[in-house]
């Protein structure tokens, strides 16, 4: 009797259970079925606009779009756990291809885009350039397409410039002497500013480890951080900071961090990516938005080589089951036209036609407008060192960055990261 | 008359069945009662706590890494033979908890103790001097985190400017290597004193002035009423608050988050346990390393209750 009463309450738990997940189940479907597309975004202004002409999409094509919209770290954060779980809760998602491309991919997050980018000519997935479809690539398989492009530019201060009678610096040898003049003469004002943290700092160190020769991993596959070139290269941009940055300088700056330096009127050179650029020049974020000059990237000893890099794109999630009208957003969200109005709204895309068009630059600057032209064609297609785990590789290559800020032998450190990489490299070949 | 006894209906016949059905279930439910009252709450701690934890003890025997779905390796110890072994990142993030911990928290216990005993007797304006105590506490951590990033930041910082005016030199609080860690504990003693003040605060109201009394009729003065007579009264309670405090701060992320990101700092400077194996799960996607971290912590945070336990055992007796 008592066992068969724990039959009877175990089963009607079991019922009810069944029933309630039942419930769960088939509400899901139905909002599948009735075409509900669900996508995830990062804080972007490309996402603001993106947001604002979904009305559009919802009525050309009948279906209905579900928006999440995350910070970047909440971002990734939510497809670890999510993607993790195999959830088909997300259809689109925004994701960064240099920093999580690879680990997707080698994970299976991502569905293969490959048949889908070449069947629309009117679409054209040949109008876009080759950096960011490099990016967006895996395996031979297109798994992304790129919607944000970036590459490092030269902010400067007009007025200061002015002042010390000092002229837009050209070679990486008169941005130092330029910053180092600034620094002199005017105590309250650095001479030069950029990103600090060992993570945040490595894209915009990349474009100086370029300019100087080097990169993170040499043609063999083998790390080339302990090389003469990434070794000078650390130097130079550590001690540019450590001589000519602000006082008390932290090494926890990401991008917010030292672009309030700059904005605040504290710093005289800044390099950071252009897609930044609205933070400069905008009045209501910067007092010195009158006076933000822009230029390629200094010349190093080996040339003016930027990256020129896809920071974002949109990928189908592979688990989905509502794949084919998540394609059918993406095709919209990266149209031709979704393209221009996000690059006039000040998103740089990845879109040669759009470049091409005078309309496309229409609302840049023009001195900027003129460094990315310079900087697209020299541009290096990464920003970071290319591997599955991004995050822990640019702890690793990141740290002789802060050590020359903190006054260590850039040498010494650039050595003892060389032989770290390496291990790590050797890690992933695992 | 005549009394009828009528032929018994079919449907009384299966009232009488659900009847003692129900009788039969009253009767079970009485007979095991303890069980299925307790069963809401057993079903709970099974599905959110005992699972979680046997599948994270689980993942740390594997090298799991990249995504949890996809096929690892049954490895045994390695992993806790590979994080014992890490002079690098974890023994400096044990450290770290550890200092973390024992500063905040006798700062804490001590600067609680005082204010509490400045609250127990009542005074004019008491209420409006509690409410701003509390303060503090009702804060979200990661707000307070981003308050203090404001306020301490080393060039355009609030600290910095008036320490200016008096002529001290402006310091690097969050961004030094060697003062960060420092100014998350202070940050931590802000926030959650109150909570100290709180817990001394009701203990100190539940004694009874008789002992005091009798101490000052036997002529001890202040202070050694209170080393002698109300100190050893308050010992359990403290032992309740530093075993609160204790864990809870053993467990700090969200304000070493919220001031250093991901890693604690360029430097790892305020990379506690907690952070680490946060960075190991989510930054670097190595679950089984991550899953060995966190079961060396959580060794860790029992073997400290149970010592404080013992403690309180002892000083209850």
């Amino acid at each position: 009797m008592k066992r068969r009463s724990i039959v009877k309450y175990a089963a009607v738990a079991a019922v009810l259970s069944l029933g309630l997940t039942a419930c769960g189940g088939s509400g899901g479907g139905e909002t599948k079925a009735s075409g509900t597309v669900r996508v995830t975004l990062a804080n972007h202004v490309w996402t603001e606009g993106i947001k604002a002409s979904i009305p559009e999409f919802e009525k050309a094509t009948g279906l209905k779009v579900e928006l999440t919209q995350l910070g970047e770290d909440q971002l990734s954060d939510q497809y670890n756990v999510k993607l993790n779980a195999g959830t088909d809760e997300i259809d689109v998602m925004m994701y960064r291809p240099l920093q999580e491309g690879k680990a997707f991919a080698k994970n299976g997050y991502l569905a293969d885009l490959t048949s889908k980018v070449s069947q629309d000519a009117g679409w054209d997935w040949k109008d876009y350039q080759d950096g960011p479809v490099k990016a967006s690539t895996v395996d031979g398989k297109v798994v992304g397409v790129p919607i944000i492009t970036e590459r490092e530019v030269l902010y400067y201060r007009k007025d200061l410039l002015k002042a010390a009678g000092l002229a837009v610096p050209k070679t990486m040898n008169e941005l130092q002497a330029a910053a180092k003049t600034i620094a002199a003469t005017s105590p309250d004002t650095a001479g030069f500013v950029a990103r600090t943290n060992k993570s945040a700092a490595v894209t915009q160190f990349s474009s100086f480890l370029y300019s100087f020769g080097g990169d993170f991993v040499d043609g063999s596959g083998k790390s080339a951080v302990g090389s003469d070139a990434a070794k000078k290269a650390y130097a130079f941009y550590g001690g540019l900071i450590k001589n000519f940055g602000p006082k008390n300088v932290s090494t926890d700056m990401s991008w917010p961090e030292a672009m309030a330096v700059f904005t605040q009127g504290k710093a005289a050179f800044y390099t950071e990516a252009d897609s930044l650029y609205k933070n400069a020049t905008d009045p209501a974020k910067s007092k010195v938005a009158d006076n933000v000059g822009f230029a390629a990237l200094p010349a190093g000893p080996a040339g003016s080589k930027p990256y020129n890099i896809a920071s974002w794109g949109l990928a189908v999630n592979k688990a989905s089951s509502n794949q084919d009208n998540a394609w059918k957003f993406i095709q919209w969200a990266t149209s031709k036209e979704r393209t221009l109005a996000a690059q006039k709204a000040g998103v740089p895309g990845a879109r040669s036609s759009v470049w091409a068009d005078p309309a496309g630059t229409s609302t840049y600057p023009k001195d900027l407008a003129e460094a990315i032209a310079s900087s697209a064609k020299a541009g290096v297609g990464h920003d970071r060192p290319e591997v599955i785990t991004v995050g822990k590789a640019r702890e690793i290559v990141g740290t002789p960055i802060v050590s020359t800020i903190t006054g260590a032998d850039a040498s010494a450190a650039a050595d003892k990261a060389s032989s770290d990489f390496q291990k790590f490299l050797d890690s992933e070949k695992k | 008359m005549s009394v009828q006894t009528a032929p018994r209906s079919a449907s009384s016949r299966r009232s009488d069945r659900t009847t003692g059905a129900r009788e039969n279930f009253s009767g079970w439910a009485n007979r095991h009662r303890k069980w299925l009252f307790a069963a809401p709450a057993m079903i709970f701690v099974g599905v959110l706590i005992v699972f979680p934890l046997a599948w994270t003890v689980y993942l740390s025997l594997t090298d799991s890494h990249g995504s949890v779905r996809a096929a690892s390796e049954f490895v045994g110890l390695q992993n806790y033979a590979t994080v014992l072994s890490d002079t690098d990142r974890f023994w400096p993030a044990v450290t770290r908890t550890l200092s973390f911990t024992g500063v905040a928290l006798a700062c804490e216990i001590l600067l609680g103790l005082g204010v509490a005993l400045l609250l127990w007797r009542p005074f004019r304006g008491e209420r409006w001097v509690r409410v701003a105590i509390l303060l503090p506490l009702v804060a979200t951590p990661v707000a307070v985190g981003m308050m203090w990033r404001l306020i301490l930041d080393p060039n355009i910082g609030l600290v910095n400017q008036l320490l200016g005016l008096v002529g001290i030199p402006p310091q690097p609080w969050l961004s030094g290597q060697d003062t960060a860690l420092g100014t998350t504990i202070f940050m931590d003693v802000w926030q959650w004193t109150p909570m100290v003040v709180l817990i001394l605060l009701a203990g100190l109201t539940s004694l009874s002035d008789e002992p005091d009394e009798a101490a000052r009729m036997d002529g001890a003065n202040a202070f050694q009423r209170f080393f002698y007579v109300t100190l050893p009264l308050m010992m359990p309670t403290m032992i309740v608050a530093v075993l609160l405090r204790g864990i809870d701060a053993l467990k700090t992320f969200d304000i070493l988050y919220a001031t250093k990101g991901k890693g604690g700092g360029s430097f790892h400077e305020v990379e506690t346990l907690n952070v680490y194996a946060y960075g190991l799960s989510f930054d670097y996607n190595q679950y089984g390393l991550s899953s060995a971290v966190l079961i060396l912590f959580f060794m860790i945070i029992i073997g400290t209750m149970w010592l404080l336990t013992m403690r309180k055992k002892a000083a209850s007796k």
